[in-house]
């Protein structure tokens, strides 16, 4: 990706909260998102992994604290950003008419968007797809679509919420080389995931949730090795009973 | 042969000889309740829609009302529009009484919770599956909606369809508004009730067949058109 002269990162997070029908889910977020590393967010079920990723996204107003990006898109104007979730969310019409809708919201011109759009399919190898419906396609090929639909608007930031916790072995892997590719072409990662194999394999850093609030950072290698927090390491355990 | 016997084979011959009478009647038939279906569906669609979207307050109680009036029962839907539009009442200056308009209004009236409610219903259940999608690439209201609609295009068509069933197979409401007039307002069902009533079965059993065969050709459709989005789009 071409540098940008007003990049949306670092993303801040100041004194975050949120609670929903009288029950905090997160409480006293602060946190700074740099580009670069993989950010891989782990933590039980329940933590609030996915709250703190909506609100980072813009999907969720934190009911406490500031959201703040470095240089923040412009209200109505093209997104900069991403999201891939653990259902791939489709319109019901072929796979090529899913891209190029997305193209259309972001404000391309109708004679790119189809080259544009046959292009991110190839990268995710769903080429000989584009006239297929999208919706009749295995779990793992939606998934990639989804892919392909946030890769092709080039966003800063790409956030995914276990995109892979649907999918067979196959098609996670296939999965975890597209999202490589991704970081390659210089967009920030940022993924919750509950498979601790592709935290490794992925993971450039680790923020550890628990309970709503952040209870550990640490580099990927080091948070696996030697967790700092006694609730790390009892999540650890629990999630590598053989260890 | 016996008299029921005579009575089909009249009724076949009528339909086979496409007696004017009979196809008068259901001419006005699909005429009025078309016309009906197609008010209804204009002001009821987007209405629905709305109220699956939109957050005000006082949304869920109209909901549960539209919900409610699902159930209308057509005779208390042409006793109200009679009074609406009878001389003496706030829409008698019209003067539409017992007349296809009337008829027209009425049908309208009696299905627009249906196609309400069940757009309502669809719109919601997609909502609540597209917003997150819809707002993370970006796409506004307009956008959004359009997208919606589109993807909903064969429950929509669907529920139409359902609605123009009710309407052309009630029999209340046409009645009591419409009166039943001969060759002005004598749609299928009110003619079934009197010639039956009358002992005019060859006509009855004639618009009968034709009333049935209609509601089955509704019904295949929109089962077929039910199939082939499952198939083509999951």
């Amino acid at each position: 990706m071409a540098e940008r002269e007003t990049p949306l990162l670092p993303l801040a997070l100041e004194r975050v909260g949120f609670a929903a029908g009288g029950r905090a889910i997160l409480a006293d977020i602060d946190l700074v998102i740099e580009a670069g590393p993989r950010t891989v967010i782990l933590g039980p079920n329940g933590a609030g992994k996915s709250v703190l990723m909506r609100i980072c996204h813009g999907l969720l107003a934190p009911s406490e604290g500031t959201v703040r990006w470095a240089h923040p898109e412009k209200p109505g104007g093209p997104r900069r950003q991403a999201m891939v979730f653990q259902r791939p969310v489709l319109l019901r019409r072929s796979v090529l008419g899913n891209l190029t809708f997305a193209l259309a919201v972001a404000g391309v011109r109708g004679h790119e968007r189809e080259g544009r759009a046959l292009a991110a399919l190839d990268r995710v190898g769903l080429a000989s797809f584009a006239d297929r419906p999208a919706r009749v396609l295995s779990g793992g090929e939606q998934q990639r679509l989804a892919l392909a639909r946030a890769w092709m608007l080039e966003p800063e930031v790409l956030f995914l919420d276990e995109p892979t916790a649907n999918l067979d072995p196959g098609a996670t892997r296939e999965i975890e080389s597209i999202v490589q590719s991704i970081h390659v072409s210089g967009t920030k990662i940022v993924m919750i995931t509950h498979n601790l194999g592709q935290a490794q394999r992925l993971g450039d850093e680790v923020l550890f949730v628990d309970r709503g609030r952040i209870a550990e950072r640490a580099p990927v290698e080091r948070f696996f090795r030697n967790p700092a927090t006694a609730e790390a390491d009892a999540f650890l355990k629990g999630e590598l009973p053989w260890h | 042969m016996n008299t029921l016997g005579l009575a089909f084979a009249e009724a076949w011959s009528m339909i086979g000889r496409a007696d004017s009478m009979l196809v008068d009647i259901v001419a006005l038939s699909l005429r009025v309740s078309l016309s009906a279906v197609a008010v209804a569906t204009l002001l009821a669609l987007p209405f629905g829609a709305a109220l699956a979207v939109a957050r005000f307050p006082g949304r869920q109680a109209l909901v549960v009302v539209v919900n409610a009036l699902l159930g209308l029962p057509a005779v208390v839907v042409g006793l109200a529009i009679y009074l609406l539009l009878s001389r003496a009442g706030p829409l008698g200056a019209f003067g539409i009484l017992f007349t296809p308009s009337a008829m027209v209004v009425a049908q309208a009236v009696l299905v627009f919770p249906l196609i309400a409610a069940l757009a309502r219903q669809a719109v919601a259940d997609a909502w609540r599956e597209y917003a997150e999608q819809f707002a993370s690439l970006g796409a506004g209201p307009v956008t959004s909606s359009l997208a919606l609609l589109h993807d909903l295009r064969f429950s929509l068509v669907t529920i139409v369809l359902a609605a123009f069933g009710r309407a052309i197979a009630e029999v209340g409401a046409v009645m009591i508004v419409g009166g039943n007039i001969d060759g002005v307002t004598r749609v299928m069902t009110t003619a079934i009730a009197l010639e039956t009533s009358k002992g005019d079965l060859p006509l009855a059993l004639g618009l009968g067949i034709v009333l049935l065969g209609i509601v089955l050709v509704l019904n295949i459709g929109a089962h077929l058109l039910k199939e082939r989005a499952q198939r083509h789009h999951g």
